[in-house]
């Protein structure tokens, strides 16, 4: 099956900055990808290169097998994009706005859909409501719904939920999970992390516009992060065998140490029996993906 | 086709729903323009035989207005989405780049036809009945002269990254151009230089020509003017295509 979309050996600069070195990267049709890294990183960049926003000085992009350049019609078809700034257009109601959305996409009859999206995204009672007028997290529904008006199989949103209620968060992420579901490839970029680890399937991290991580969600947690043990102990320091284990600083009766499995904390626990200190408290926290991206973009 | 037709329409929109500033304000201008002009000037000035001075200005503020309403259109509508980010909205859609160009122009066009068509209707129904010599020349020159500044306004759009750039385009070129074109006066009576500089002038041959239709009467022959605003059409077109396509200052 074709990849919903094909980079390879991409690169674009702005003068002397190099916002993308070289990019390859293949997502799967049907996959929840995350693209995540600090601002800057080069995120938004790669996803103008996607859409068609920017050209690249080298390599290609091809999105459901059409490069965006010489088929860009077919690409554009393919491709929904919810943008990451707040723009809108001030002349246009909600519902004006969708469906002149959906026109610009050949589309012609197309209502029950914007229907549909409206009621997922809660914004059935602000469809005559001109755009000025929304607030901030409904002008941010209504980019998700424009981008999603003419049901492209691949869609791009760049920090979709900044800005947004809990409350909308969760049902967007239900909407967009069930697109998902129903065979739509999602390319996230947040920097809710929870979110990433929660929703997608696979996660690639850039710094300065390169790659440096591009795995499962599971691996990632698996591979960059372990267990966590956090005790509190009455008497005295560490015993010396447990300190290259300290993933912080021991205070003196608290110590976190980094466990690579859940059977080294059996040694661990073995070690503080022999030492005869006695344990006021003891806590093991599962990796998160905070810490993995932290400890990829400190290059450890 | 259908997104072309989305994409026009929406300019259509746009600037209907400001219609009192976009249609009803330039045919307010105008009219102030022949009522003071036609006022200090009837019975001093007959610049064609058998055509009172505020007959020969009816034209030429109707074609004035064409061409500056022409120019704001697609100029405020391009640059205005640019500067607040919206343009996102035109350039993620599989619209193809004659697609783009065709429908801002458009939507140049009628709302320019509009504003002259209302100005030559008030002014000749409040002031002076105008004769229609040979309607064809008056519907060429103001549809040529509608795509043209349409056109240049989308060229100004897409090159402008600051409002205030649009108004030196339009304080600076347009504005000049048209006032030196003859609006209120034919070249005529002018030194041989400054008849010469008009000609220069691509404004000139549109107002001459437009001017052509209502009297039989012009400072050089319409045929000269069609070929000349033609091919200034052309040019434009094509330099906008090319920027379209390029997306210059539109795909970074």
């Amino acid at each position: 099956m074709l990849p919903a979309i094909e980079i390879h050996n991409l690169s674009k600069a702005y003068g002397a900055v190099q916002a993308l070195p070289t990019i390859d990267l293949d997502i799967p049709q049907g996959e929840f990808f995350a693209l995540l890294g600090p601002n800057g990183a080069g995120k938004t960049t790669l996803i103008s290169l996607i859409a068609g926003l920017s050209k690249a000085d080298a390599g290609y992009v091809r999105v459901m097998g059409h490069d965006v350049i010489r088929d860009y019609r077919q690409s554009r078809r393919a491709l929904g994009v919810v943008p990451q700034e707040l723009v809108f257009d001030p002349f246009f109601s909600v519902i004006e706005t969708l469906r002149l959305q959906s026109g610009y996409y050949g589309l012609r009859r197309n209502q029950q859909w914007i229907d549909e999206i409206l009621h997922n995204l809660d914004l059935t009672s602000k469809a005559d409501a001109n755009m000025r007028a929304l607030s901030g997290g409904m002008k941010r529904r209504v980019l998700v719904a424009q981008a999603l008006v003419h049901k492209p199989p691949v869609i791009i949103l760049d920090e979709p939920t900044a800005g947004v209620d809990v409350d909308l968060r969760q049902g967007l992420w239900e909407f967009i999970h069930k697109l998902n579901s129903d065979g739509h490839t999602i390319v996230l970029t947040t920097h809710y992390l929870e979110e990433a680890e929660t929703l997608c399937t696979r996660i690639g991290m850039l710094k300065q516009g390169r790659m440096v991580a591009l795995d499962s969600t599971d691996n990632l947690l698996k591979r960059f992060s372990g267990l966590k043990m956090r005790v509190r102990m009455v008497g005295g320091a560490p015993p010396e065998s447990l300190r290259p284990l300290l993933a912080a600083p021991a205070t003196t009766d608290e110590w976190v140490l980094a466990l690579r499995d859940y059977a080294h904390a059996e040694q661990v626990l073995a070690e503080l029996r022999k030492s005869e200190r006695e344990i006021a408290g003891m806590e093991l926290t599962q990796p998160d993906l905070e810490e993995v991206f932290v400890s990829i973009m400190r290059g450890e | 086709m259908r997104g072309f037709l989305t994409l026009f329409y929406k300019e259509l929109l746009r600037f209907w729903k400001v219609g009192f500033q976009t249609v009803a304000a330039p045919i307010l201008t105008a009219i102030l323009y022949l009522l003071i002009f036609s006022h200090v000037l009837e019975g001093r000035v007959q610049v064609y035989p058998g055509v009172s001075y505020g007959a020969f200005l009816i034209p030429g503020l109707a074609m004035m207005s064409i061409l500056q309403n022409a120019f704001a259109n697609s100029s405020s509508s391009i640059a205005q989405s640019k500067i607040t980010g919206n343009i996102v909205f035109i350039l993620l859609p599989p619209l193809s780049h004659f697609e783009f160009y065709l429908a801002y122009v458009l939507a140049s066009c009628v709302r320019a036809l509009a504003v002259g068509t209302g100005v030559v209707l008030a002014t000749s129904l409040l002031f002076v009945s105008l004769p229609l010599e040979q309607p064809v020349w008056i519907v060429v020159f103001a549809v040529l002269g509608a795509a043209m500044l349409g056109t240049l306004g989308m060229v100004a759009g897409i090159w402008a990254e600051k409002f205030d750039q649009i108004a030196a385009f339009q304080n600076f070129i347009i504005i000049p151009l048209t006032f030196l074109s003859g609006v209120f006066y034919s070249i005529r009576p002018l030194p041989e230089f400054w008849q010469n500089v008009s000609k220069l002038n691509p404004f000139f041959y549109m107002i001459d020509g437009f001017r052509f239709g209502f009297f039989g009467i012009s400072d050089v022959s319409p045929y000269l003017s069609l070929a000349i605003v033609g091919s200034a059409l052309l040019a434009l077109s094509c330099a906008a295509l090319l920027m379209i396509t390029r997306g210059y200052k539109l795909r970074a």
